[in-house]
């Protein structure tokens, strides 16, 4: 399948902090893509040098093939780009920002009629005329999104999209969003819901320290990190210890709750007997479903 | 993708938008300027008019015109591309412009024409207003139109690094408080530098503003303290160097892009 993000062994310094750690990454066309991560861990970084707004220290970035320096024309061309920040000109109101924003990618009136499409379908129609001072903050965050897709870009990232956004609101944008990846568009996602991360993206990166420690599709990581778990509330009481063998499987202790990681589905067999052997009884049995969260934390140690 | 038409679009659009920002708030941008201007016209002539005459058979009040005029579109010139891009940082809009394909020659065009056309435009008001006073007739208008361009194109260029520079609104300010208003005020804006010691006289010619106003006078009169066609060359100069600077710092992205 055709890359629509590459990022190969990209470094970016700022003086003793090393932001973005030789990172490398192949974000295929029509993805739905989440970079997660805790702040600081330099995925903004990674958007600002994929859009162009800050220079790698080394390595290369291409958006649909085009290298974000050297033919940055033509690769900001290819990305709409929504900012974290709520910003806006507070000189214009919604359709002149719009037009405007086109106009720098050096469409004119004939793009008039996406302007309309993409105002309708952010529900912005009754306040394409009002000055962007003006907008409440849902609006303004619609409007920014808006400015990313005048110019009809064929991969859209979005940077903490739904920070402070309410929950109706958040659900619209996103089943916006989906729809937009459905019609054939790139979407890169960062956020810190990581239960929205699960539930719409096909594959996700995520990042600590400058680094990427996991990439993989979101189901594998959930399978990989998740499907195997056992929840085991033990008594313990009388000075009882878990019994060696068990002991060997590795663990996580959490009161009288007992995680265990299995390598295989018959270890469930063998910690049951086990445990019976020991006559330690078992209060509780529970199949733990972890998600996406839980992959996270275990991954980025926190 | 990219082609000319869209290239010609993108810098048109951030041309139009800069123009319409400034005029968005036109009694701030023109009518302020040109209310100053009007003040200083009607206190000096009326303190120093009957009293004081710098060219021979030109009336003080016909004198102090050109000057003023090329001071308001001076400072204009500059606050225009320097306010634009200061409030653009401050307030993180000028994101939009960062993520557009513009390239640094098309950003630095469209910030130069805004501010010579802001600058022009409160020029050309004050003296439509100044001829409700006196008559003053335009005898060269080569040079009235060349000094007026390229001293609103030195401001300009000046604007944009003192915005792209400047982190702060008082970080510009500055800019206009102890650079902008010293020299245009020590220009010889309301006096022939002739009527100067001769030391003061040699720290005039050091500086630029006394270039475009006195060669923006001869214009008008035909009479001035240096021969215009040299003060065409030092402000044309000046230009040069300062908008390689300007065009250089938005090449290199120097505190826009890092």
């Amino acid at each position: 399948m055709k890359s629509a993000i590459i990022f190969k062994n990209v470094k970016k310094t700022y003086a003793s902090l090393q932001a973005v750690d030789g990172i490398s990454l192949n974000i295929p066309e029509g993805e739905f893509f989440g970079l997660l991560g805790p702040n600081g861990a330099g995925k903004s970084t990674m958007i600002n040098m994929l859009a162009g707004l800050v220079k790698p220290t080394s390595g290369s970035i291409s958006v649909m093939g085009y290298d974000v320096q050297a033919s940055y024309q033509e690769a900001r061309h290819s990305v709409g780009i929504v900012p974290q920040e709520l910003v806006f000109d507070p000189f214009f109101n919604v359709r002149e920002m719009l037009r405007f924003q086109a106009g720098y990618f050096g469409k004119g009136k004939e793009n008039d009629s996406w302007i309309d499409e993409v105002i309708d379908r952010l529900d912005l129609r009754e306040k394409a005329h009002t000055n962007m001072r003006k907008l409440s903050g849902g609006m303004k965050r619609r409007a920014l999104i808006a400015q990313a897709l005048v110019h009809r870009p064929p991969v859209i990232v979005l940077d903490e999209p739904t920070a402070g956004v309410d929950v109706e609101l958040r659900q619209r944008l996103w089943s916006f969003i989906k729809e937009l990846n459905k019609e054939g568009h790139t979407i890169v996602l960062t956020t810190h819901y990581l239960e929205e991360a699960e539930a719409l993206c096909n594959s996700v990166a995520m990042m600590r320290s400058g680094k990427i420690v996991a990439a993989d599709t979101t189901k594998n990581l959930l399978k990989k990190f998740a499907s195997k778990n056992l929840k085991l509330r033990l008594d313990l009481k009388s000075n009882k210890t878990l019994p060696a063998d068990i002991k060997r499987i590795q663990h996580e202790a959490i009161g009288q709750d007992y995680i265990f990681q299995l390598k295989k589905i018959t270890d469930i067999a063998k910690i049951t007997e086990s445990l019976g052997k020991a006559k330690i009884d078992i209060l509780d049995l529970q199949a733990v479903d972890i998600d996406l969260e839980n992959v996270f934390l275990k991954l980025t140690g926190k | 993708m990219v082609n000319t038409r869209s290239q010609w679009i993108g810098m048109w659009t951030l041309l139009k938008k800069e123009v319409l920002r400034f005029w968005r708030v036109v009694f701030q941008t023109v009518a302020s300027p040109v209310i100053t201007a009007v003040l200083y016209l009607m206190i000096f002539s009326h303190v120093l008019g009957e009293r004081v005459q710098v060219y021979e058979g030109v009336a003080y009040t016909s004198f102090l015109i050109p000057g003023l005029i090329m001071m308001s579109l001076l400072q204009n010139a500059f606050s225009n591309s320097s306010s634009s891009l200061v409030q653009s940082k401050v307030m993180g809009n000028i994101v939009f412009l960062l993520l557009t394909p513009l390239s640094y020659i098309q950003f630095f065009v469209a910030f130069l024409v805004a501010s010579i056309l802001r600058g022009i435009f409160v020029g050309f008001v004050i003296y439509i207003v100044a001829l409700f006073y006196v008559d003053l007739p335009i005898n060269h208008p080569f040079f009235v139109i060349s000094f007026a361009i390229l001293g609103g194109g030195l401001l300009g260029a000046f604007g944009i690094i003192a915005g792209i520079w400047s982190d702060r609104f008082d970080q510009m300010a500055a800019f206009g408080n102890f650079v902008i208003m010293p020299l245009s005020f020590l220009s010889g804006v309301f006096y022939s530098i002739h009527s100067l010691p001769e030391i003061w006289q040699s720290i005039s010619k050091l500086n630029p503003f006394f270039y475009m106003i006195d060669g923006f006078r001869f214009g008008f009169f035909g009479q001035s303290d240096i021969s215009p066609w040299i003060s065409l060359s030092i402000v044309t100069i000046f230009f040069i160097v300062l908008s390689v600077i300007a065009i250089r710092m938005l090449k290199s992205g120097y505190k826009l892009r890092n």
